[in-house]
């Protein structure tokens, strides 16, 4: 009989009502990653712009927010898809709660969105002196090119709390131990730091080798940080007895188990190493090889530690 | 004025009156709960105790879901209730998940967080909340925490020695305001005891699948109000 085998408290539920299951799902993940992408692009093109000369990397001008402005209107079509009230989003800008961090980073995603969609429209005018001379946007665009540079160092130092904001909603959901905000806000910062430098690989062809080198030591440093972060709160996680209850679901294997592992072979290992061996070797291949597994194992994880908490029964 | 909530465990029969007397007074939802009665057996063979509590919000004086809502549909009312509006709450669960007594749910009509408002409307006209009024045993107690004089401020005051009083996972500091006289670990701690799958008395379903309506997908979401609409006219 159960009840005989159950050595703690001999305690069981044997009537309940049914409980709710994953209320914040792969949408989610999706929202997360995407955001990362976003902001990360910019944090890196800050660093490299700091390192290096323009003309090391040409295209960076306009690859960089464009490709933050698709992954952030990726991050905002999924937080809207997520709502169950869509419409009723725009409550977020008529009656904001400022003690939520959902409001606050509402607001800054939206701003931080719309300078990006300017920083871009100037770049692709200026990098594309054909596409659309005649029409009011190019002209405007290309009029104001210096624009781009007088806003960009404000948007840097906004991707920062962008990428960190969800740490703080995750750290508000008081019920669920293993989010620390602490921890999670440096987790998004590698998170960044990790998707910003494998979507930049991608765009480094014809940049020097120099600049390939600063993108593929980013990665290998952020992978090894966050691998690490992960190890600490995977088998040291002492901090109260819902987060270890938490993580049994991952220590007691099955679905999660193998997620997680995958997530962090994948995503994590296998590219601290080809991402050393490019910054030795300036291979191309495995450098974007690398990017890729990030990327992967980058989306694996976070679905999986965002999973894991909304198991455990809270009443 | 600060309303709270009592239950005596020792009083509780288990006879689930609240609960039905707050689904009829709430129109709660099938597959829903603003309050419900948790059985619970503990111990070994042949010396074993069944165990009811019924569990509902908390009214939290340091609300999560107050504070991570972020269009303040979630907010206190001067008599202390955490209540909610329905009409504007935008659906993304924030709320769901900073409660750590799992109270909120997402009602599948409205597709909004909903949860127990002491039956707020009804304080509004001078009545207890329908579980108190239903409970047959008066092991739901009511009133004003400020007052000194009024029921529940004797009967904490009465059974405060010695932990007679607890509230659930104090060590949130979410404050609530509703305690239990009879709890203990293994009744009011989630993780002290086991949700095994079969066991229950009348049902094997342990874990909801859905948040909300089922068959309330992404495009049902941003169709919803053209749909009503075309369902209305039919309607009439």
């Amino acid at each position: 009989m159960t009840e005989h085998t159950i050595a703690a408290t001999q305690a069981i539920v044997t009537l309940d009502v049914a409980l709710p299951g994953i209320i914040w799902g792969s949408i989610i993940t999706v929202n997360m990653w995407a955001k990362s992408i976003g902001t990360g692009v910019i944090l890196l093109g800050a660093f490299l712009y700091y390192r290096h000369k323009k003309e090391d990397m040409p295209s960076l001008r306009w690859v960089m927010p464009t490709v933050a402005f698709i992954a952030l209107n990726i991050f905002l079509a999924f937080t809207l898809i997520d709502l169950h009230q869509p419409y009723r989003m725009i409550n977020i800008f008529l009656h904001p709660n400022w003690t939520s961090a959902i409001t606050v980073g509402a607001w800054m995603a939206s701003l931080f969105t719309a300078l990006i969609t300017v920083m871009m429209t100037i770049g692709i005018m200026d990098a594309f002196p054909d596409l659309r001379r005649n029409c009011a946007i190019g002209k405007t665009a290309r009029a104001n090119s210096a624009v781009y540079e007088k806003i960009y160092p404000f948007v840097v130092f906004l991707a920062i709390p962008v990428t960190m904001y969800t740490a703080i909603i995750m750290a508000q959901s008081a019920a669920r131990e293993l989010w620390q905000a602490p921890t999670e806000m440096i987790q998004m910062m590698w998170a960044a730091f990790m998707a910003g430098s494998a979507s930049l690989i991608y765009f480094s062809n014809n940049w020097t080798a120099a600049v390939r080198k600063d993108l593929a030591f980013v990665l290998a440093i952020s992978v090894f940080g966050s691998f690490a972060m992960y190890m600490g709160e995977y088998f040291f996680s002492f901090k109260a007895a819902e987060a270890e209850a938490t993580l049994a679901y991952v220590h007691a294997g099955g679905e999660y188990f193998g997620q997680f592992w995958t997530a962090m072979i994948v995503g994590f290992v296998l590219p601290f190493f080809m991402s050393i061996l490019a910054v030795k070797s300036d291979n191309k291949v495995v450098l974007k090889v690398a990017a890729t597994a990030t990327l992967i194992g980058l989306y694996m994880a976070k679905d999986v530690w965002l999973k894991i908490p909304q198991l455990l029964p809270l009443s | 004025m600060k309303l709270g909530f009592l239950v005596d465990l020792n009083l509780c029969m288990g006879c689930k009156g609240c609960e039905i007397a707050c689904k009829v007074e709430n129109e709660v939802p099938l597959s829903s709960w603003r309050l419900r009665v948790k059985y619970l057996d503990v111990g070994v063979f042949p010396t074993t105790t069944r165990n009811f509590t019924p569990l509902r919000c908390n009214h939290c004086e340091n609300a999560p879901c107050e504070r991570v809502c972020p269009v303040s549909a979630l907010h206190y009312l001067d008599n202390g209730i955490v209540n909610i509006d329905n009409e504007r709450c935008i659906g993304c669960a924030g709320c769901i998940m900073a409660c750590p007594y799992g109270a909120i749910y997402m009602d599948p009509e409205t597709n909004t967080a909903d949860k127990c408002t002491y039956c707020a409307h009804r304080i509004e006209g001078g009545m207890m909340p329908a579980c108190v009024t239903a409970c047959p045993v008066e092991a739901n107690i009511f009133g004003d925490l400020d007052d000194p004089k009024s029921h529940i401020s004797d009967y904490i005051a009465h059974h405060q020695n010695n932990g007679g009083v607890q509230v659930r996972k104090p060590e949130k500091g979410t404050e609530p305001k509703h305690f239990y006289v009879g709890g203990g670990q293994q009744t009011l701690n989630p993780l002290a005891h086991q949700r095994i799958e079969g066991y229950s008395l009348f049902n094997n379903i342990t874990h909801l699948k859905h948040v909300g309506q089922p068959n309330h997908g992404i495009i049902d979401r941003f169709m919803e109000p053209f749909a009503s609409h075309d369902e209305d006219q039919g309607g009439h």
